[in-house]
């Protein structure tokens, strides 16, 4: 999208508008932590910390995944309708032991995200489209080979161990959380194929002059999108002891939201995966902090106030780096 | 922060188009124009008392709120943006009606059905302002009140169903004019003017003007901030009406229920009817044949005993195919 060229600025704000541009999510979510720790007993207890870190997983992991589509400048509508199919797969296949029930419904994620890049890539078509369809198909098709009900998972065969076994203290999920991220990080600093996929989004025709292949990435970070989003539903699945076809409405702009408020532009391009894992942490905290709130007894915010809440700081955080960075987001 | 190497700001220009209605247009609204028959066709072989007036009135009147929501969204992505909160604002209206006309105030009725629209019409406002004055992605800009939208209705509503029974308010949703139901008239009124606008009106040359080629519309002299505020404005709008059709059909308004899924409904409607996301062109008449063959598509899947998730499977199929037919025209 056109806009007027930004004004000159002076070395001082330009360097403070970078700073916030690239660091806005982490310094806003270090604000958040301190206010929480300094108002609330328990806040930073141990008990807290790991269940809201175990919670966000499967939600990190599906933003992680959107991280890499946005900065090819696509988008991937599917992944909270894939994580409710691969949490129904998960179930369905759990009896065959904890191997089987993480790699068959990541394979399906796999699966349709080869299917979103191949219609995206080679056939051309648009991003938004061809994952709200198959936001729609991967429902249907969780809905239906869950007969529109939850389905329990095996509770012998050692699946749950995802969501109970514990190392060094922290749990099972929140390990693949930070191994995810830890990796997403190194991918994104030290591969050449982020070097491609920020050529990609940025512009994608003189990525092709350049001799990029495309498509083929195009391809992958689809298919990684999927991939994660199965992963998702596999904790959910672990962490629930059922997978559940109708979870996961509004996953995929949650993690949107994720994306954009850690710095990733949407237009591609520029992107950063630390800015993602604080742009979570931090949308889940702002739960997490009302439901303190809450507990003090002093007001009662209704569950309903979250949305209000959130919505209003994704326009605060949008806002700021609009403003300060003078460019189109 | 990683950014791409030695490309940066080098934009890629669309093909500006500013003349709607060309014989490439007419072939596309043709295609789907010709999908739709054969639906119909089908239907009127395979499916019992398909062609019974209450057969078409039950899918004309499930349809209106759709169709009255893709006009606006018609609009809005024809200058290159999209609506994400329209589902949102028509919770809003219907938790808002309600409230206005169970107080006891002089005109209850007429102001139940002005206020809500007005306030949606405002939030629609507020999207175009993000939009135009501090330069947010449309995406980004309605996905606010997608997720913040909800909540204010369920604030409002205290998240309870708000069940109840006011003939003069429900005659939007329930109402027949010579037989005819009243929403289906509206939709009719709905689409009539937003297809002249677009097709006659200068109004309609700077919305395609705009997503055509916003630098190139604006160094023409067209306003874009303005036609911009008032797309973003009417999609509010017609997201109101829906969403008072809708808690009128109902009976009752559920802040939780109302319009879920329509931004997407309403999108895939003005896919399958030919208009592209990326702006510059827009076929109103697509829009209505593309919410059409959707909610016809689902009608003839249900009533063959097809389940509804299966429905959604064909559905997303035949929406991909739709725009894979349509593609030519893309880089």
């Amino acid at each position: 999208m056109a806009t007027a060229p930004a004004p000159a600025r002076s070395p001082a704000r330009a360097r403070l508008a970078s700073l916030l541009q690239g660091q806005g999510a982490l310094v806003a979510l270090a604000l958040l932590v301190l206010f929480g720790a300094l108002r609330y007993d328990n806040f930073l207890s141990a008990y807290n910390v790991t269940s809201f870190l175990a919670n966000n997983a499967k939600f990190g992991l599906i933003a992680l995944g959107m991280t890499f589509v946005i900065m090819t400048g696509g988008i991937d509508l599917s992944v909270g309708a894939v994580a409710a199919l691969a949490s129904v797969v998960a179930a369905m296949v759990s009896e065959a032991g904890l191997v089987a029930g993480i790699a068959v419904p990541v394979l399906v994620g796999v699966v349709i995200g080869l299917v979103n890049g191949v219609l995206v890539a080679w056939g051309r078509l648009q991003p938004f489209i061809v994952t709200l369809a198959m936001l729609l198909a991967a429902r249907g098709l969780a809905l239906t080979v869950a007969g529109n009900q939850s389905v329990a998972v095996d509770f012998e065969s050692g699946f749950t161990a995802l969501g109970t076994t514990t190392l060094l203290t922290l749990a099972a999920p929140i390990w693949i959380f930070a191994v995810a991220y830890l990796l997403g990080v190194l991918v994104l600093g030290r591969t050449p194929f982020s070097r491609h996929v920020l050529a990609i989004g940025d512009n994608e025709e003189t990525a092709r002059l350049m001799g990029l292949r495309v498509e083929r990435v195009k391809l992958l970070v689809y298919a990684l999108s999927g991939a994660l989003a199965g992963m998702a539903g596999v904790l959910l699945a672990a962490q629930y002891g059922a997978g559940q076809p109708a979870e996961g409405v509004g996953w995929e702009l949650t993690a949107i939201a994720a994306v954009v408020v850690g710095g990733t532009l949407l237009t591609g391009g520029l992107g950063s995966v630390a800015g993602t894992l604080w742009g979570v942490l931090l949308l889940g905290l702002i739960f997490n902090v009302l439901n303190f709130e809450n507990g003090r007894g002093v007001i009662s915010l209704s569950p309903y106030w979250q949305s209000i809440v959130l919505g209003a700081f994704l326009l605060v955080v949008v806002l700021l780096q609009n403003r300060l960075a003078a460019r189109p987001t | 922060m990683a950014r791409a190497e030695g490309t940066a700001g080098v934009g890629q220009l669309r093909g500006a188009r500013l003349w709607p209605g060309d014989l490439h247009d007419l072939g596309q609204t043709y295609g789907a124009a010709a999908a739709l028959l054969l639906l119909i066709l089908y239907n009127a072989v395979f499916t019992d008392r398909f062609l019974t007036t209450d057969s078409v009135y039950v899918n004309l009147t499930q349809v209106a709120p759709i169709v009255i929501v893709a006009m606006g969204m018609t609009l809005v992505i024809a200058t290159g943006g999209i609506d994400l909160s329209v589902g949102s604002l028509m919770a809003i209206a219907g938790a808002l009606a309600p409230l206005i006309f169970q107080q006891d105030l002089p005109f209850a009725v007429a102001l139940a059905f002005v206020l809500p629209v007005l306030a949606t019409g405002g939030f629609g406002l507020f999207n175009g302002v993000l939009v135009t004055r501090f330069g947010f992605q449309p995406i980004i800009a309605t996905l606010v009140l997608f997720i913040a939208g909800r909540g204010i209705a369920q604030v409002v509503t205290n998240g309870e169903l708000q069940p109840f029974r006011n003939p003069a308010f429900q005659y939007i949703g329930l109402g027949r004019v010579l037989g005819v139901p009243f929403q289906v008239l509206l939709m009719l009124a709905v689409f009539a003017v937003v297809a002249w606008a677009v097709r006659t009106t200068r109004f309609g040359r700077q919305v395609l003007a705009i997503g055509g080629n916003e630098a190139a519309a604006r160094l023409a002299g067209v306003p874009v901030n303005r036609v911009k505020l008032a797309v973003y404005g009417i999609s509010g709008l017609l997201a109101g009406i829906a969403g008072l059709i809708v808690i009128a059909i109902n009976s009752s308004s559920d802040a939780n229920q109302v319009g879920l899924n329509v931004e997407l409904a309403a999108i895939a409607a003005v896919a399958v009817g030919g208009t592209p996301l990326t702006g510059g062109r827009a076929t109103v008449v697509g829009t209505l044949i593309g919410a059409l063959i959707l909610q016809l598509l689902r009608f003839t899947l249900l009533s063959h005993g097809v389940p509804d998730a299966v429905a959604l499977v064909v559905q997303a199929v035949i929406i991909v195919a739709a725009v894979f037919l349509q593609r030519q025209r893309q880089t």
